[in-house]
C-alpha cells in the first residue's frame, strides 16, 4: 500500500517541506494523517471564528492527498473489474450442461451455478482484491523452490538485485576511473566525447543478442546489459564534473604538493562527487530499466522472468503482483541510493 | 641579489579571436626584499593576477623566470603560498580539514597531535575557535578569508601572494580582517606580494606599491614608497601627513590610466630607461626644506 503511495505521488514526496521526512513509515504516515486532520479542523473552526476569512497560507499534508488518491484508485479500479454473478435463469438445462461441459461455470454441491474461478482468473482485468489474495499465496512461500524454475518470490528479488547489483557496480567503478581520465586531459575528453554521445543513446537491449553471442550464457549476458546501461550516463558526467572542478581547487592542491593519489581522493573526487552522483542517479534508474526486460528475454531467473512466466500461465493477477514487486524494489534500492548520494555531496 | 626576483617576465596569451598571440605585460622586474610588503595596483585586465600567478608557478611565462632565494622557482610549490579571491577553501572539508591538508604536507614528519595542535593554533589566531568543525558554506564571506588567512599562514611559506584577498568581503568586514592581517604579518614578517583594486588597502598595508599600465603590454610604470612608519592602523593612518598624497597621487595614476593607451597615447610618465618611476614624499620633502 505504502509503496504504491510513493510511486504515485512523487512530485508532492519531493516537494515535502524540510522538517517531514521524505519516507515515513507507515505507522508515522498514520500518525501524520490523524495530526493533519486535526490540524485541518481546527484551522477550519479558527477560520469559522473569523467570520470564515480562507487561510492565506495553503493547508493540507501531501500524505494525506496521496492516501485519499489512492483510495479513490483503489475503489474504482475494484468496481470497474467487478463482475456480475452468474445469472441461470432464462437458460435451458441444457445450455447450462453445455457450459459447465466448457468449463466455464461450475456447480456447486446445492445444484447452484457460478462462474469457473480459473476461467475467471484470464477474462477482463483481476480487481485488486484478486491481487491481494494472488499477493498473499505468494508472499506465504516466499522462502520455498518448489522446482528448478520455481523460486519463491524472496529467491527472485535477491536474483534480480544481486543481478543489477553486479552490473551497476562494475559499470560505475570503470566510469568513474575513465570519467576521471577523459575530464583530466581535455584532448582526450574531446576525442572520446563522439563514440560516448553515440553509444549512451543505445538501448543496452539492443546489445543482448550481440553479447549473448559472444559470452554464450545468458547469466552474463544479463549482467552485461545491465552494465551497458548504466555506463555511459556515469561515464559522461563524471568526466564533465572533473573538467569543470574549479580550478583554485586543483591550484591549491598543487601549492601544497599533494601526490596524485591524495590529489584523486581528496580534491578531485570529492570535488566532483556531486556530478558523479548525477550520473549515477540516471545510470541507476536505465540500469533498472534494463534488468526487467533482460530477464524476460533470457529466461533468467528474477522479478522481471516472474512477470512474463505469470504472462505465460495467463495469470494477469501474478502479472499484476510482479509488476508491484519491481516497483517496491525499484524504491527500496533507490532510496538506499539516495543515502548514500546524501553522504558526499556538499554545498557550495 | 634581491630575495624575489620577478626577472624580466613577459607574458603572451593566445588571442581567443583568432591566430596571433596578445602580450599581456612585457620585461616586468621586480625586486622585493625579505620580509617587504608589495603591492601591484592597476585595471582590471592589466594581467597583474596573471603576474602573481606566474610568481606562484600556477601559470607559466613566456619569457623571464622568478627567482626566490638564489634559486629559479618554477612550479607551485609550498615556499609561496596563495591567498585567493574567491578564497578557494574546499566546501567537503571543514575548517580544520582545509588548514590540516596544507599543514600536513608543509610538515611530513610531523605527528598527528602536533599537526592538530598547529592547525587549532591558527584558527585561534584568526579568531574562528569554535568554528573548526564548519564547513566553508556555513562561514560568512569574512570567515571564508579568515580560514584562507590561516592556511596561507600556517604553513609559514617564504612567500605570501595575496590574490585581491578581501574583494569578496564587506565593507565593514573588509577593514577588519585587514588589521587582523597587519597582526598577523607583524609577528610572522613573510615576504607579501599582494595584488589589489583598493588604494586604501594598498596604503594600509604595503611598503611599496606598484602602479601598473592597462594592456595589452602593460608595464610597471610607477613605484611609490608608503613613507608612514609602522606600526599603522585604520584610524591613525589617515592622520599622517603623506596619507592623502600618496592616495591622490595613486588615484590620479589611476584616473589617467582609465582611458584605455594612458593619456593621448603617449606615456611620459614612464622613464625613458624603461625602468619605473619612483615617488617618494619622504625623500621628496627632506629635498624641500
Amino acid at each position: 500500500m505504502e509503496s504504491m503511495n510513493r510511486t504515485l505521488m512523487p512530485e508532492v514526496t519531493q516537494t515535502a517541506s524540510a522538517d517531514t521526512p521524505v519516507r515515513p513509515s507507515l505507522q508515522r504516515l498514520l500518525e501524520r494523517w490523524s495530526s493533519s486532520a486535526w490540524q485541518w479542523a481546527t484551522t477550519r473552526r479558527g477560520n469559522s471564528e473569523r467570520g470564515g476569512v480562507m487561510a492565506a497560507q495553503p493547508q493540507g499534508n501531501p500524505w494525506y492527498i496521496a492516501g485519499f488518491v489512492l483510495v479513490v484508485f483503489l475503489l474504482s479500479w475494484h468496481f470497474f473489474t467487478l463482475r456480475s454473478s452468474f445469472d441461470q435463469r432464462g437458460l435451458s438445462e441444457e445450455q447450462l450442461q453445455m457450459m459447465e461441459f466448457n468449463g466455464d461455470i461450475v456447480r456447486a454441491a446445492d445444484g447452484s451455478y457460478a462462474w469457473n474461478p480459473e476461467k475467471e482468473k484470464v477474462k477482463g482485468v483481476p480487481g485488486p482484491l484478486a491481487v491481494l489474495e494472488k499477493a498473499r499465496e505468494e508472499l506465504a512461500e516466499a522462502f520455498v523452490k518448489k522446482g528448478t524454475n520455481d523460486h519463491g518470490i524472496a529467491y527472485l528479488v535477491l536474483y534480480t538485485v544481486s543481478r543489477f547489483a553486479g552490473g551497476f557496480l562494475a559499470a560505475s567503478v570503470i566510469a568513474i576511473m575513465l570519467g576521471v581520465i577523459l575530464g583530466l586531459n581535455k584532448v582526450l575528453f574531446r576525442a572520446a566525447n563522439p563514440f560516448i554521445q553515440i553509444m549512451k543513446p543505445i538501448s543496452p537491449l539492443a546489445w543482448m543478442p550481440l553479447l549473448l553471442y559472444t559470452v554464450k550464457d545468458p547469466k552474463w549476458t544479463a549482467v552485461l546489459v545491465v552494465f551497458m546501461a548504466a555506463i555511459w550516463p556515469t561515464l559522461a558526467t563524471t568526466a564533465f564534473g572533473v573538467s569543470s572542478l574549479r580550478k583554485e581547487y586543483l591550484h591549491v592542491a598543487a601549492i601544497v604538493q599533494l601526490s596524485w593519489f591524495q590529489r584523486l581522493f581528496r580534491v578531485i573526487l570529492p570535488g566532483a562527487a556531486p556530478t558523479i552522483v548525477n550520473g549515477l542517479r540516471i545510470s541507476f534508474g536505465s540500469a533498472l530499466v534494463a534488468v526487467v526486460p533482460a530477464e524476460m528475454l533470457l529466461g533468467e531467473l528474477g522479478v522481471g522472468y516472474l512477470s512474463w512466466i505469470e504472462w505465460n500461465n495467463l495469470d494477469i493477477a501474478g502479472v499484476i503482483f510482479a509488476i508491484l514487486v519491481v516497483g517496491v524494489v525499484g524504491v527500496i534500492l533507490d532510496s538506499g541510493f539516495n543515502k548514500l548520494a546524501g553522504l558526499v555531496t556538499y554545498q557550495e | 641579489m634581491p630575495f624575489l626576483l620577478i626577472d624580466h617576465v613577459t607574458k603572451y596569451f593566445s588571442n581567443p579571436s583568432g591566430a596571433g598571440q596578445v602580450c599581456i605585460f612585457k620585461d616586468v622586474t621586480i625586486k622585493i626584499e625579505k620580509g617587504e610588503f608589495v603591492t601591484c595596483i592597476g585595471h582590471s585586465g592589466c594581467g597583474k593576477s596573471t603576474l602573481l600567478n606566474i610568481i606562484a608557478g600556477l601559470e607559466t611565462p613566456t619569457e623571464g623566470g622568478i627567482i626566490l632565494n638564489g634559486r629559479e622557482a618554477s612550479g607551485p610549490g609550498l615556499d609561496r603560498m596563495v591567498v585567493f579571491q574567491n578564497f578557494a577553501l574546499m566546501p567537503w572539508m571543514t575548517v580544520f580539514e582545509n588548514i590540516a591538508l596544507a599543514v600536513r604536507s608543509a610538515y611530513p614528519d610531523w605527528s598527528h597531535d602536533q599537526v592538530a595542535a598547529h592547525v587549532k593554533k591558527y584558527i585561534a589566531l584568526v579568531g574562528l575557535k569554535g568554528a573548526e568543525n564548519k564547513r566553508p558554506a556555513a562561514l560568512s564571506g569574512g570567515m571564508k578569508q579568515r580560514v584562507g588567512l590561516a592556511r596561507a599562514f600556517s604553513i609559514e611559506p617564504k612567500v605570501l601572494l595575496l590574490d585581491e584577498p578581501f574583494a569578496q568581503i564587506d565593507a565593514l568586514t573588509r577593514g577588519v580582517i585587514q588589521e587582523e592581517l597587519i597582526q598577523m604579518w607583524n609577528t610572522s614578517r613573510n615576504t607579501v606580494f599582494m595584488v589589489t583594486h583598493d588604494v586604501d588597502e594598498a596604503i594600509l598595508l604595503s611598503d611599496r606599491i606598484l602602479l601598473m599600465t592597462n594592456g595589452p603590454e602593460a608595464r610597471i610604470a610607477e613605484m611609490v614608497h608608503v613613507s608612514i612608519a609602522r606600526p599603522r592602523s585604520r584610524e591613525t593612518i589617515i592622520e599622517h601627513p603623506h596619507y592623502y598624497k600618496i592616495r591622490n597621487h595613486i588615484i590620479h595614476f589611476l584616473v589617467r590610466h582609465a582611458k584605455h593607451g594612458g593619456s593621448d597615447g603617449a606615456t611620459p610618465e614612464l622613464a625613458t630607461n624603461g625602468n619605473p618611476i619612483i615617488v617618494d614624499f619622504e625623500r621628496d620633502s627632506l629635498v624641500a626644506h
